[in-house]
């Protein structure tokens, strides 16, 4: 067995929500509640889910940009909630983001240079004359002309943007790199070319990935394992190609079957929902689909389902496989 | 099914709006033409930056002037044409019988009022309903739209409504008049895919009931091929290829609308192995004050030639509906050398 590079186990997130002049706490947001994956060397996870379902908080989390309420995260099988705060700085070099919104993740005072020359400053590394070169390789590898370092962001349209955001998630030679939604603010044409340029490099460069996407379409394009998010909890894991030919769970299902396909020959059923996601601070008891799910049966108010195995790395947890 | 000889409802004949600025003229719109015909559904697709939604607000006549100002062209409403129209008349036309829903529900609902206030405004506005009788209206439409309690939630402001629900809402203000034409501009961009099933499932449920035409709006070919009628694609201000919805995936012919079919990422395509890279349309949108010469694509197209850097070609009918703005297929001449060529 490989060793994975990244480990999440059973990681909780709750938000207070306070009130009153005492601030006093009179509720939790379980923005993520319990979820458990790993990331091996190398590979490219999805997460996928509508908006709410915890998708980016377990993403933060599983960086501890966020601090998580309970559960561990294990980075090369070291406990990161117990690292010397020297350690966890260090560590910082190896895990890079990327945003979904090019115009506001970079500082419009600082010319492309600066931004990219910023994590080489916090970490103290490629000085002197390296930086120049650096900056250089930078660009180009992302797809730009390396004289256009002197610019501006506002100069450059949201698909070159992205590409500096690329940049500078890359300026440190990371090992990991999470995309919270990085191509859905882009127009449909230039989507493609960020989709091509992150496959691009995570060969180039060895890197593992974490897309976080509400698009179970570009997921299936970028990624080899998908994790399927709502509200809070996986209820669905697989490689992608078992997933996209199997869907064992009916939220899954729900999810294909909404997205438009843009073939008007192919007529499909699609599943309507009924209602609205519930609200993460009062989620609803035993299956948290259980209020809009189309295949509800008694059990699925009570019992919460467990994760079953359907073939190697595929689990969903759903009550329709005749879980006691 | 539609009638495709009966007189269009809605005739755009070589609009063109533009924008006046200290930077230069952008020519949001420039020489666009189409018809929308009773009970159809027509979407238009296109990019940020290609005129789509000015096209839509030069129809409302809401385009903010200055900078903007519609310098030619005729949009003919019943044969009968709303630029040269009054501020009153357009009053009477504009939410009454062409109505629009945007794609930021919050942003188009008035936060400060309830949207049982903003719903029965409609009646009280266009059907000179009383107070009571308009807000009953008012709830009857929330009841069509499928929002639960709707005798409820008519006293609910916007802030208190989901996302969904807001659009529903929308929605219901938009049909509240039985308008003859409702322009959808990204109506479900905002919102999540199951969210979104459900607001096209009731727009197709609502377009049969009331029998409305439906310019939809949108950069999602998928949401196109589900909804749409017929295809208007727009580039740069400018149709460049407009059909039947059939005709169009079938046989798209301006290098674009392929460029377009072949770089989104399709649901089930890897799975299938059919195939794993996308294709890539190459560069960036041009800034519309630095349009290319000739064909506004030629800098992106991967099959310009000489020509198509020197002069624009026209909208031409290709085969019977379907109609193409290129070279590669409006000039025998210049397709005979081509393939003599390759």
């Amino acid at each position: 067995m490989t060793s994975p590079l990244l480990q999440v186990e059973n990681l909780k997130v709750h938000f207070p929500i306070k009130k009153g002049i005492l601030a006093r706490t009179v509720g939790h947001v379980h923005a993520v509640d319990g979820v458990s994956f790993e990331l091996e060397k190398g590979e490219t996870l999805g997460i996928v889910g509508e908006s709410g379902c915890g998708k980016t908080t377990a993403g933060m989390a599983a960086m501890h940009l966020t601090q998580p309420t309970a559960g561990r995260v294990f980075w090369k099988r070291e406990d990161m909630g117990k690292m010397s705060p020297a350690r966890f700085r260090a560590l910082r070099k190896e895990m890079q983001l990327i945003f979904q919104d090019p115009y506001s993740c970079l500082n419009p005072r600082m010319t492309v240079n600066r931004i990219l020359s910023d994590p080489m400053d916090v970490h103290g590394q490629y000085r002197g004359k390296e930086r120049k070169e650096r900056l250089a390789f930078l660009l180009e590898t992302v797809g730009m002309n390396p004289d256009l370092g002197s610019r501006y962001p506002h100069e450059f349209s949201g698909g070159q943007r992205q590409r500096i955001g690329i940049a500078r998630a890359l300026a440190l030679n990371p090992s990991l790199i999470i995309g919270d939604e990085p191509v859905s603010a882009l127009d449909v044409s230039i989507q493609a070319q960020i989709i091509n340029l992150l496959k691009r490099l995570k060969n180039q460069f060895d890197l593992s990935l974490v897309i976080i996407s509400h698009d179970l379409a570009v997921v299936e394009y970028l990624c080899d394992r998908i994790i399927v998010m709502y509200l809070g909890k996986i209820v669905e894991e697989s490689d992608y190609a078992s997933l996209y030919r199997d869907p064992k769970h009916p939220y899954t299902r729900t999810l294909m079957s909404a997205i438009p396909v843009p073939d008007p020959f192919r007529k499909k059923e699609r599943i309507i929902l009924k209602g609205d996601v519930p609200s993460p601070i009062n989620p609803p008891g035993g299956c948290r689909f259980h209020t809009r799910c189309p295949d509800k049966m008694k059990i699925c108010e009570q019992g919460e389902p467990r994760m079953r195995d359907f073939g190697p790395g595929h689990r969903a947890a759903c009550h329709l496989y005749g879980d006691a | 099914m539609v009638d495709n000889f009966s007189a269009p409802l809605l005739s755009v004949r070589d609009l063109n709006t533009w924008f006046f600025s200290r930077k230069g003229t952008a020519k949001a719109v420039e020489g666009v033409s189409y018809d929308l015909k009773a009970g159809q559904v027509l979407g238009v697709v296109g990019e940020s930056g290609c005129g789509k939604s000015v096209t839509a607000q030069s129809i409302m006549q809401l385009v903010p002037d200055p900078p903007g100002k519609i310098v030619d062209g005729k949009i003919l409403f019943h044969g009968k044409d709303l630029i040269p129209m009054s501020r009153e008349e357009m009053r009477h036309i504009r939410g009454n019988k062409i109505a629009m829903i945007f794609q930021e529900p919050m942003t188009s609902l008035n936060p400060v009022y309830t949207i049982g206030d903003q719903i029965s405004e409609m009646f009280t506005l266009h059907k000179g309903y009383g107070k009571k009788q308009a807000m009953e209206a008012a709830a009857d439409m929330l009841e069509k739209v499928q929002i639960p309690s709707p005798h409820k939630r008519v006293h609910d402001y916007p802030h208190q409504l989901s996302g969904g629900m807001r659009q529903r809402a929308m929605i219901a203000m938009a049909l509240s008049c039985n308008p003859e034409i409702l322009i959808a501009d990204e109506p479900t961009t905002a919102l999540d895919v199951t969210v979104q099933a459900q607001i096209l499932d009731l727009m197709s449920a609502l377009k049969e009931e009331y029998h409305t035409a439906i310019q939809m709006i949108t950069h999602d070919l998928g949401v196109i091929a589900e909804m749409a009628d017929q295809v208007v694609v727009m580039y740069a201000g400018r149709v460049v290829e407009t059909a039947d919805t059939r005709a169009l995936f079938k046989n798209p012919l301006h290098p674009y609308t392929l460029g377009l079919m072949r770089s989104i990422p399709v649901l089930g395509r890897r799975t299938a192995g059919e195939h794993t890279d996308l294709a890539e349309i190459q560069g960036m949108i041009p800034s519309l004050y630095d349009l290319p010469q000739g064909c506004k694509f030629s800098n992106r197209c991967s099959h310009a030639s000489d020509i198509c850097e020197t002069a624009e070609p026209e909208l031409a009918e290709v085969e019977p509906g379907h109609k193409v703005r290129c070279w590669l297929h409006s000039s025998p001449k210049h397709s005979d050398r081509r393939e003599k060529r390759s």
